[in-house]
């Protein structure tokens, strides 16, 4: 209906879904089993590790940013970038409150 | 007098529909800022009714005109208002509504229905706020710090907060609608670097609406839970750290005084170019300086926080990165300035207002460098140096360019001319109203007397005359453009398209405009500030 | 209501507007990029929504791990991974009517948009018996019976309670909103307003869906499985 012909409809094929679906569904079943096994500080690590990774598949194929502009992903990619600082700066205050005693605490 | 006829035939967005349902079931974005015009006027009369009532309390050393539990609630029912209900949606809801779709070539925003809803969202804050403060008023000053505003005020802190959490939305969804505007509306032409500096300053606030109000909001949520649940997340005596509210709070309140200030210098811009005949010096500097603000504004919030309890090195870190706020600020100072220079100036009531906000917001700007460093703000903190400091860049900033604004737009919105001589005489009332109300505050604060107090000793009582004595200057100052705007309404000069031979697309279609903003969709093949091409319409004095 | 378009001829550009393409629009390529750009932009604004929260969470699990370990471990853990599995489906089914939506098959995008409200509602059902449960264990903390056992820090224990029971609750109140939205979309589908040129608010409806399903793809690791090694 415009003049390019198209350029932003991109129809996935069903069995695209359907691996995405099973990736996400056996990453979820893998995250609840690492758990239980006793990786010291990596437990976390894993455990936000493959989150990611379930973030980056709904994100790239069912949220189709795989055929996106830059300027969604720019979007995208800024908003977790606030995200971060609010996080990171914040700890910059909680992560060094013991450095330095506080008089009468 | 053919021109009158003319234009009482000619359809407007004024004369397109007639009746309260046109205006309130509107999509027009020109209608939607007529309405944020009231509802913005109303509330800076109750946030300025609270003030003078504070400025008469001080007048005396003695707590004699209120109870101390009063004051309390009227320095924080005055600030609510102020920030939350005026500051917040004063400029981008009204101007920025009305005129950023017109400087790019647009007949509406991207989204007309969410702009409405923006506009009743507001009003549904609003009466959450107001319905505190007839019921009974609200004393945690306009910071809800916990833990009380959670454990132990007995006020409305509920209602409130359920205002600003809901007036919250309104500005999120205004932002959205200017970023998505910016990116997918512009007239065929109209380039990134074409665009008016007005534009890119509402794009910079935008991303601020958009990017900090979400954490004002999830915080009120908690502090509304735990006011209603007692669950402890702000409170010491479960565990929970009374700091991390400040955290989340300032998160979005540091950035919120952008918001404020730069649609603020999105208008300083526009007058200074307007008035000098001149393009803005060094306009890609300006354009990326509203963009610098809008970014390092988060990366400060901690300077809230020197005197809290927070870590010294995140005092020394946000301290630092406190400082590089003041460059691009000094940078569009400095470009205005540069501006003026051989320039055929004009000293018409807007340019006037412009040289306020130039003076003003730089002592304002220089007196923040004063509270950013961790060891001067150690002393002045919670003074009413402090005060001062931010009623400059607010009120002598931000006020200022709004009213400066209105004069410079109020031809083109109603087709009118306001009395010249009238302005140029409450402009300089409001000028020296505001320096006398808020200069002393300055010398107050830095000879140690504190803020929320409404008995003081002795020694400060001079300065608190003046100030009070400045206070009611300021109110006559504000008083008189209502009345005048009101009177030009009928009796004012027919303004033509372009009475200040200004450049800006919105100059170049009738006034007030028609529904659709352009007769014909623009196509832009000139710069922005290019005088090159501008008529300038001629005043018609026949306007009855 | 509005007299706008009728009223006012606004050059070449309007030729172009059909039932489907709003006035302030020249194009419907133009309309659509800008529903979805206003689309991502809101989700960045829930980002930070939710980010509030999450700060809130990750101060306090870094001050009181301990006591995070044992809440964590009183949760049910199968009903977690259960809900997180039928979410991820309903994510599935969502894309599956965006999908059908672009081949502009009607009745394919009304069956995947049913399958994903029964998915969506499963989810919440399955979160109200949670939320139950969590009652009967006396773990509510806005209750005068809160007591997590094993512990003598009952304070930082309603600290992690508060935090699940905000965020759980703010996540299951987007999760409402969704299904709403779903409904919308069904009954505007029915109505035939659809088809491969415009599909957009299915389109957009999707991309919310599936961002509540990534909150929730992070709330699941970081309420349900903290310490779970550790003997209980
Ligand atoms: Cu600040």
């Amino acid at each position: 209906m415009n003049q390019h012909g198209e350029p932003s409809h991109h129809v996935d094929s069903v069995r695209t879904y359907v691996g995405v679906l099973i990736a996400l569904l056996i990453a979820t079943i893998v995250t609840a089993l690492v758990a239980t096994l006793d990786l010291g500080p990596f437990n976390i690590i894993v455990a936000l590790g493959i989150a990611c990774v379930k973030m980056m598949l709904v994100v790239l194929f069912f949220m189709h940013v795989r055929y996106s502009t830059l300027l969604t992903r720019l979007v995208m990619i800024g908003g977790l970038m606030w995200l971060a600082i609010l996080l990171l700066l914040s700890f910059v205050d909680f992560g060094t409150r013991g450095w330095i005693g506080v008089p009468g605490k | 007098m053919a021109t009158a006829a003319i234009t009482a035939e000619r359809e407007t967005y004024l004369n397109s529909a007639y009746g309260l349902k046109s205006w309130l079931l509107t999509k027009d974005h020109k209608r939607i800022a007529v309405l944020y015009f009231i509802t913005i006027s109303i509330f800076f009369a109750i946030g300025g009714t609270f003030a003078g009532l504070i400025r008469l309390e001080l007048l005396t050393p003695e707590g004699d005109l209120v109870s101390s539990e009063t004051y309390n609630k009227l320095f924080t029912m005055h600030g609510v208002i102020m920030v939350f209900f005026f500051l917040i949606p004063s400029i981008p809801a009204t101007l920025g509504n009305f005129f950023l779709p017109m400087m790019i070539g647009a007949r509406d925003l991207a989204f007309p229905r969410i702009n409405l809803l923006s506009w009743y969202l507001l009003i549904a804050g609003g009466a959450f706020a107001i319905f505190a403060m007839v019921a009974g008023g609200v004393d945690t000053g306009w910071t809800f710090y916990t833990p009380y505003s959670t454990s132990y005020s007995t006020t409305y802190v509920i209602a409130t907060a359920l205002g600003i959490f809901i007036a919250g939305f309104s500005s999120i969804l205004t932002g959205l609608n200017f970023v998505v505007t910016v990116h997918r509306m512009r007239a065929p032409g109209m380039t990134w670097f074409r665009l008016p500096l007005f534009v890119w300053s509402h794009y910079a606030t935008s991303l601020i609406q958009v990017l900090g109000t979400p954490v004002i909001a999830v915080t009120l949520f908690l502090v509304l839970c735990e006011r209603l649940f007692h669950l402890g997340i702000f409170d010491p005596a479960l565990g929970g750290d009374p700091v991390l509210f400040q955290h989340l709070f300032w998160f979005y309140s540091h950035p919120a005084v952008y918001i404020m200030v730069l649609p603020g210098m999105a208008v300083i811009s526009e007058i200074v170019s307007t008035f000098s005949r001149k393009p803005v010096y060094g306009y890609a500097f300006v354009a990326f300086s509203s963009m610098a603000i809008a970014v390092i504004g988060f990366l400060v919030w901690g300077h809230h926080l020197f005197v809290s309890g927070q870590s010294l090195y995140a005092g020394l870190v946000f301290s630092f990165l406190s400082y590089f706020v003041a460059i691009p600020s000094a940078v569009k100072v400095f470009n205005w300035t540069a501006t003026l220079y051989r320039g055929s100036i004009s000293y018409d009531t807007p340019m006037l207002y412009a040289f306020g906000f130039i003076g003003l917001f730089t002592i304002g700007g220089l007196t923040g460098l004063f509270v950013a460093s961790l060891g001067m703000d150690v002393h002045v903190t919670d003074t009413y140096f402090v005060i001062a400091h931010f009623h400059y860049v607010m009120v002598g900033g931000t006020i200022m360019a709004y009213l400066g604004g209105v004069h410079y737009w109020w031809p083109k919105m109603t087709g009118r001319m306001y009395p010249e001589g009238f302005a140029k005489l409450s402009a300089l009332v409001i000028f020296i109203g505001f320096n006398l109300t808020f200069f002393p505050q300055f010398i107050l604060g830095y000879l140690g007397m504190p803020r929320r107090y409404h008995e003081y000793s002795q020694e400060f009582q001079l300065l608190h005359v003046l100030s009070s004595a400045g206070a009611s200057v300021l109110a006559v100052g504000y008083i008189m453009p209502a009345i005048y705007f009101l009177w030009s309404l009928r009796y004012g000069p027919v303004a033509g398209a372009n009475p200040w031979g200004a450049s800006g697309l919105e100059w170049r279609t009738p006034s007030p405009p028609p529904t659709h903003n352009f007769d014909r969709i623009p196509v832009v093949t000139f710069d922005a500030y290019d005088y090159s091409t501008v008529i300038p319409t001629e005043v018609n004095d026949v306007g009855h | 209501m509005d007299t706008s378009s009728t009223h006012l001829e606004t050059g070449a550009a309007h030729e172009a507007e059909t039932l489907a393409l709003r006035e302030q629009f020249d194009t419907e390529e133009q309309q659509r990029d800008a529903a979805t750009l206003g689309m991502w932009v809101f989700l960045i604004t829930e980002i930070l929504f939710f980010g509030g929260a999450f700060l809130a969470y990750t101060i306090y699990r870094s001050s009181y791990p301990a006591v995070f370990g044992l809440a964590s471990s009183s949760l049910n853990l199968p009903i977690g991974a259960t809900n997180t599995c039928v979410l991820l489906l309903s994510s599935f089914t969502m894309v599956m009517a965006v999908r059908a939506g672009q081949l502009g098959q009607r009745k394919a995008i009304i069956i995947f948009l049913i399958i994903t409200m029964f998915f969506g509602l499963a989810f919440l059902g399955i979160k109200a018996y949670e939320w139950t449960e969590k009652f009967e264990e006396h773990h509510v903390p806005a209750l005068s019976n809160f007591f997590l056992e094993g512990t003598s820090l009952q304070g930082q224990a309603k600290i992690f309670f508060s935090l699940y029971f905000a965020m759980t609750g703010l996540h299951a109140l987007h999760m409402v909103v969704g299904v709403g939205i779903l409904l919308f979309i069904i009954w505007k589908t029915s109505q035939g307003t659809y088809s491969p040129e415009y599909y957009t608010p299915i389109d957009i409806a999707g991309l919310y869906w599936h961002f509540v399903d990534l909150v929730w793809i992070f709330l699941f690791p970081l309420f349900y499985l903290i310490d779970r090694h550790l003997p209980r």
